[in-house]
């Protein structure tokens, strides 16, 4: 069975591509610029991997459930992206040894999820369906 | 001259226990009901919906769920509490 995944895993590595997204939580004692400026590095990294991004959200401070680093809050940025699995890993890294950098996680979008952030980009679905739909309309208009 | 009312027609039929007792509301799945694919793991005011008080998850029994939907919702859970959005342990959440 071994011999086999890996013949399989050779043959379709140079093609796995898939969407991820990715969530980052920043800490709060940066300047606002700082912050930003972190949150633009990280997407060029992606980019210089060779990932697509389809979505990049900043959400700015917000409250933390629990104290992580002995901060309560964090700087959240959301990043859907599409790239080799590899691209996974080596971002990642970066990301651990980065102590500016409070969490993160990585998550594999399944054609479902593609879906619904689809669907959540054109304020269909979502927390701020509504709020979301009407700026799309006033940009419409 | 006025129309004479049924001896009846104010006395309502009551039973001596309630009708309710011995068939309870099915359950269902309200994922599969109205059509949820996709748990997203960034909604917390969704996903308390499966939460009590101190945060731990409800069992299937309870929401309903199906096996399916109950795992996603569990894994949405996990990674909304891994970057922060929901508290692992907490009392009086809501």
């Amino acid at each position: 069975m071994r011999s086999l995944f890996y013949i399989i895993q050779n043959e379709v590595i140079e093609v796995m591509v898939r969407n991820y997204e990715l969530v980052v939580i920043i800490t709060p004692v940066l300047k606002d610029a700082e912050q930003k400026d972190l949150a633009n590095a990280y997407i060029d990294l992606l980019k210089t991997y060779g990932a697509e991004i389809l979505e990049k959200d900043f959400w700015g401070l917000k409250q933390l459930a629990y104290p992580i680093k002995k901060k309560t809050t964090g700087v959240y940025m959301v990043v859907e992206y599409r790239a080799e699995t590899e691209v996974v890993d080596k971002v990642e890294l970066q990301l651990k040894r980065d102590e500016r950098i409070l969490r993160f996680l990585t998550t594999r979008l399944d054609k479902y999820a593609i879906e619904y952030n689809d669907k959540k980009r054109q304020g269909l679905v979502g927390r701020n369906r509504k709020k979301r739909a009407d700026e799309q309309q006033a940009e419409n208009n | 001259m006025a129309s004479r009312k049924p001896r009846n027609a104010n006395q309502e039929v009551r039973f001596l226990t309630s009708p309710k007792i011995g068939h309870k509301q099915k359950k269902y799945c309200r994922f599969k009901k109205s059509g949820i694919r996709y748990i997203d793991y960034k909604d917390p005011e969704f996903l308390k919906k499966f939460l009590n008080e101190q945060g731990k998850i409800l069992p299937r029994r309870l929401t309903g769920n199906s096996l399916k939907f109950q795992r996603r919702v569990a894994q949405a859970v996990k990674r909304a509490r891994h970057i922060a959005i929901l508290p692992y342990v907490t009392d009086l959440m809501k």
